[in-house]
């Protein structure tokens, strides 16, 4: 289970004595497992909240527990280092199991630019990089900030397969942040929408995945206020 | 592409040639009208060059003075890069560092040659440590550069796929800072044979610069102008044999 307890995350604005206030007790548990969709407005602090899962933003006052190891993490922007190529980009995050890397290549079919340089790519290949680095180190913990954005449809139901396939036959506890819903609704197991400043849990939603009306609080609330 | 790239390499390759070839042309030029032995022409240095590297006495000296280039330059860039690399990622050590480093790019390589002399007294070390200190404060600027500005989003996917130090350091820092560490290199190719030339001609009893200062005080122009010219060819050779090709390696994912 992971634990995230937020007792306060604040941003600083430049020339203001007080900063923003994000999350004020803040709760949310994710069973082993989970596929978790976190939607909600631009700026609430959903990618904040994924920096905080990560480990990466430590200026908060609270507690993440039950951070499952190895972490696979697809940022909002692809973060390959261009002096590497795109295989060597996967396997420098899984030391050892080289084998595994190309076949994650494979998987994202980018195996016939597998010694290029991130310079080369288009952004949405960057993005697929980024997704089979994630998925390369085989995550406990795997954390996609926007996943599908910049892809175009076909790409985004390829990646979205592999996901549910990596779901179904190793499931990691998955944190999802997204603005489509739409995208990500056949992977999710359950959808938190967070809204306001400080930010709320609007909707806690469970469903069963492949979209189907298995839900905690009825998919009708979701309905009423899902996505943006 | 790739043609025509080729084409403009070769284009600057003759630039750089026909330049070259000017330059003696001027100089002969010059020492015909002039007619006298303080300014010989590039054929009496070159007899002189080739004399003096038959003897021997030419790679001796040169490789003396090349060593303390390199062991200077060495310790210059260690010393200097941790230095600047800490100035680069903290505000305090960049505050300590400041005055020190706006003090020592300002005083005379002369002056610190000289100190460095007298309290250490004529002996190598007091050389390399001369010359070092002349360089240490560029390398500290160049590379407090490029540590200030080290990408904080790779950092941060360093540290959620747990990348060790040591994997960070070769994968994450030293690329990123490796433009600035050829900068450093050049510059300091450039700047610190000048001053291990003037170290050698004021307290050694080797090297390039303790022979021109000889010659200097015999008004021997020829063999000033030969030692003076192989140490350039020398450096032009790490130019264009070394950092030229290395630049190109580190850089082919740019491209």
């Amino acid at each position: 289970m992971l634990t995230i307890r937020i007792e306060m995350k604040t941003f600083a604005i430049p020339g203001q004595r007080q900063g923003r206030t994000v999350f004020r007790d803040f709760a949310l548990d994710v069973p082993h497992g989970q596929v978790c969709v976190i939607a909600g407005p631009s700026g609430v602090g959903k990618s904040t909240l994924l920096s905080i899962v990560a480990g990466t933003d430590r200026e908060f006052r609270g507690v993440v527990d039950g951070r499952a190891l190895p972490v696979g993490m697809m940022f909002q922007t692809p973060r390959l280092l261009p002096w590497l190529t795109v295989l060597r980009n996967v396997e420098l995050v899984s030391p050892g199991r080289e084998q595994e890397a190309s076949r994650w290549v494979a998987a994202v079919g980018l195996e016939d630019h597998a010694n290029e340089y991130p310079q080369r790519l288009s952004g949405g290949m960057a993005r697929r990089v980024a997704l089979a680095r994630a998925l390369a180190v085989e995550p406990a913990l795997l954390l996609l900030d926007e996943p599908f954005a910049s892809l175009d449809e076909a790409t985004a139901n390829t990646m979205s397969l592999l996901l549910r396939e990596v779901f179904n036959t190793r499931p990691p506890i998955a944190l999802i942040v997204t603005h489509n819903l739409a995208q990500v609704s056949s992977l999710a197991d359950r959808f938190v929408v967070l809204e306001g400043s400080p930010a709320v849990i609007v909707r806690d939603v469970g469903i069963a995945r492949g979209g189907g009306p298995a839900s905690r609080r009825g998919p009708a609330s979701l309905q009423a206020g899902g996505a943006e | 592409m790739s043609n025509s790239l080729a084409a403009s390499a070769n284009a600057q390759r003759w630039q750089s040639v026909a330049a070259l070839l000017g330059m003696l042309l001027i100089w002969q030029a010059a020492a015909w009208v002039v007619a006298s032995r303080l300014l010989p022409s590039p054929f009496e240095v070159t007899t002189v060059l080739l004399q003096e590297a038959l003897q021997g006495e030419l790679a001796f000296h040169l490789g003396v003075s090349l060593t303390r280039v390199i062991v200077s330059l060495s310790v210059a860039i260690v010393v200097g890069s941790a230095l600047g690399y800490a100035a680069g990622r903290s505000r305090d050590a960049d505050l300590w560092l400041k005055p020190w480093i706006v003090l020592l790019l300002n005083v005379p390589a002369l002056v610190t040659v000289i100190l460095i002399y007298v309290w250490l007294g004529l002996v190598e070390t007091a050389l390399v440590f001369a010359v070092a200190l002349n360089k240490i404060p560029n390398v500290v600027v160049t590379i407090r550069e490029g540590a200030s500005r080290l990408d904080k989003d790779l950092t941060e996917m360093a540290e959620v796929y747990r990348f060790s130090g040591t994997r960070s350091l070769r994968y994450i820092v030293l690329p990123q800072l490796a433009p600035f560490f050829l900068v450093t290199l050049r510059n300091g190719l450039a700047l610190t044979w000048k001053i291990v030339l003037l170290a050698e001609l004021l307290g050694r009893s080797n090297g390039i610069g303790f022979q021109l200062q000889i010659y200097f005080q015999n008004f021997d122009v020829s063999h000033i102008l030969a030692y003076a010219i192989s140490f350039g060819v020398v450096m032009l050779a790490i130019e264009y044999g070394l950092l030229g090709p290395l630049e190109r390696r580190l850089g082919v994912w740019r491209r």
